[in-house]
C-alpha cells in the first residue's frame, strides 16, 4: 500500500477544514475547538492539531490530504507535515486582505521546507468582496510559473479542480525534466 | 468586484503596485481619520486626485503654482463660472494667458502633492470602484506609478514595516529579469544609484550597506523601494544543509532561505495521472 500526502496549509480561518471537508471519503479528522479572545469574531472553532482527509485511489494508492494547524502555537507542526509532501495548497481568504501578509510569510515557509510543487488558492471566489485571484497574485508576489486559482472551500467541484490544477503542476514538472 | 479593506493590512504603497500592475482603471477611495481622498487612474496611470478640504479646482491649481496671483485667480473665477476646468484651460490657452507645458506641470504636481500626503495614511480604509472615473471636464494627467511608488517609498517612516517587509538583510539582489518599470521612468537619488552600483548576486543587502556606509533603515528603505518598483527582485539563496547549518528544522513561521526551483516530487508520472483519472471521478 502507497501513501500520498498533499498538506493544505493558510493563514488563520482561511478556510483549510472546509477545503478537505468538500473533498475528503470520511469525516475529516480534526481537532476543532471552541476558541476564545479577538479570534472568536472571525470563527466559532479552530484546528488546533490538524485535519486530515483521504482520498482512495485504488486499492494500493491512498492519497492524504493533511490541513495546517490554524494557531500560531502550533507552527511547529509544519515541518513536520511538510516531510515527503507531494505537493502544497496555500489557501488564501480573498476578503480578508489584513491575511495576506501572513499568507506570503506560510508560502515561504513552506518552499523553504521543500521545493516540491505548489499552487495557490484563492478561496471564497463567492463572495462580493474577494480579491480577483490575479491581484492576489501580485500582492502575494507568486511567481508567473506559479498558478493562482480561484476557489470555493465549501465547493466539491472547485476543490477537485484547485487539486487537479495542482497535480497538473507535478506532471508538467515531470515533462520538463 | 471593488477592493477594499484596512490601511493597516495593505497600504497604500501596495495598493499603487497592485493597481500598477494589474493596469487598473477606476478610482481609489481612502478614508482615515477625518480625512478622505479619492485618486483615479486610467490602464495603471494616476490621472486624478482630490482630497476632502483641499480645493483641486484648475484656478486653485494654478494660484498653488505661481502662474496667477489670487486676484487673476479671482477673475478667472468671476468670468468663467459656468465653464469646467477643461474649458478654462482651453480659453486661457487660446488667449496666450497659459502654456500647455504649464497647465499639465501644475496639474501633475498638484497631483503628485496629494497623493504623497496620503503615503502617510497607516490606518483607515479604502475601496477601489474599477471603471469609476473623474467627472468629465476634469483637467487629467497621466502619471507612471513607478516613480510615485519610489518617491513615495522615500518618504514613509514606517521602520516596523520596513523591517516586516525586509527581515532579513543576509539575501542578496539581482536586477529584474522583466522589469515592470521602464528605467527612464525611474529617477534615482544618488543613495539609490550607490545601491544599484552594487546590486550582485554575490553581495548581500547587508554587505552593500556596509559598502555604502548605510544604516539598517536606510538600506532597507532604499531597497524596499527598488522592489516595489520592481527594479530589483530578492534572491533567496539554497537552504543550508542540515549538516552545514547545524540546525535541521528552521523555527516555525521562521522561513529558512528559499529556493526558487521546484524539485518534482519522488514519485512516478503514473502514480499522478492516477491521482487525477481518481480526482476527476469523484
Amino acid at each position: 500500500m502507497q501513501t500520498l500526502k498533499i498538506v493544505v496549509t493558510g493563514p488563520f480561518a482561511s478556510g483549510k477544514t472546509e477545503f478537505i471537508q468538500s473533498i475528503s471519503e470520511i469525516d475529516v479528522v480534526s481537532t476543532d475547538r471552541k476558541i476564545s479572545s479577538d479570534a472568536e469574531r472571525i470563527k466559532h472553532q479552530t484546528t488546533v492539531a490538524m485535519d486530515f482527509g483521504r482520498i482512495t485511489i485504488d486499492e494500493e494508492l491512498i492519497l492524504y490530504l493533511f490541513g495546517t494547524p490554524g494557531q500560531k502555537r502550533f507552527n511547529f507542526m509544519w515541518e513536520i507535515l511538510s516531510e515527503g509532501m507531494l505537493g502544497f495548497i496555500v489557501l488564501v481568504d480573498s476578503t480578508r486582505p489584513e491575511t495576506f501578509r501572513e499568507a506570503r510569510r506560510i508560502l515561504d515557509t513552506f518552499r523553504s521546507y521543500s521545493p516540491v510543487p505548489y499552487i495557490v488558492a484563492a478561496n471564497k471566489q463567492d463572495l462580493e468582496d474577494a480579491w480577483p485571484a490575479e491581484d492576489l497574485r501580485i500582492v502575494l508576489r507568486v511567481e508567473s510559473s506559479v498558478k493562482v486559482v480561484p476557489c470555493v472551500a465549501t465547493d466539491r467541484e472547485s476543490v477537485k479542480q484547485v487539486l487537479l490544477e495542482l497535480l497538473y503542476s507535478i506532471l508538467e514538472l515531470m515533462e520538463d525534466e | 468586484m471593488a477592493l477594499k479593506g484596512r490601511l493597516e493590512d495593505f497600504g497604500i504603497t501596495q495598493l499603487l503596485n497592485l493597481i500598477n500592475l494589474a493596469r487598473k482603471t477606476g478610482t481609489l477611495y481612502l478614508e482615515t481619520g477625518g480625512d478622505s481622498a479619492e485618486l483615479s487612474f486610467r490602464e495603471g496611470k494616476l490621472i486624478y486626485a482630490t482630497m476632502a478640504g483641499v480645493d483641486s479646482s484648475l484656478p486653485a491649481i494654478l494660484q498653488q503654482a505661481g502662474i496667477f496671483n489670487p486676484e487673476q485667480v479671482q477673475v478667472i473665477r468671476a468670468k468663467m463660472a459656468s465653464k469646467t476646468d477643461r474649458e478654462i484651460a482651453q480659453t486661457l490657452m487660446t488667449g496666450k494667458r497659459l502654456q500647455p507645458k504649464d497647465v499639465a506641470k501644475s496639474v501633475r504636481e498638484h497631483i503628485l502633492g496629494l497623493v504623497y500626503q496620503v503615503f502617510s495614511w497607516n490606518d483607515g480604509s479604502f475601496r477601489f470602484e474599477p471603471s469609476k472615473l473623474p467627472p468629465s471636464g476634469t483637467v487629467n494627467a497621466s502619471i507612471a506609478l513607478e516613480s510615485v511608488i519610489m518617491e513615495g517609498s522615500r518618504r514613509l517612516k514606517e521602520w516596523e514595516r520596513l523591517q516586516d517587509e525586509l527581515p532579513d538583510l543576509d539575501i542578496s539582489l539581482k536586477f529584474a529579469e522583466r522589469p515592470t518599470t521602464p528605467l527612464r521612468d525611474i529617477n534615482l537619488s544618488v543613495e539609490e544609484w550607490r545601491v544599484i552600483s552594487f546590486i550582485n548576486p554575490r553581495n548581500s543587502i547587508r554587505q552593500i550597506a556596509q559598502f555604502n556606509n548605510m544604516g539598517e533603515l536606510q538600506i532597507r528603505k532604499i531597497v524596499y523601494s527598488l522592489i516595489q518598483a520592481g527594479v530589483v527582485e530578492v534572491i533567496r539563496p539554497p537552504r543550508p544543509t542540515a549538516a552545514a547549518s547545524g540546525t535541521a528544522r528552521a523555527g516555525a513561521g521562521q522561513a529558512a532561505p528559499v529556493s526558487d526551483e521546484m524539485r518534482r516530487p519522488a514519485v512516478k508520472r503514473g502514480i499522478v495521472q492516477k491521482l487525477i483519472h481518481r480526482i476527476r471521478e469523484l
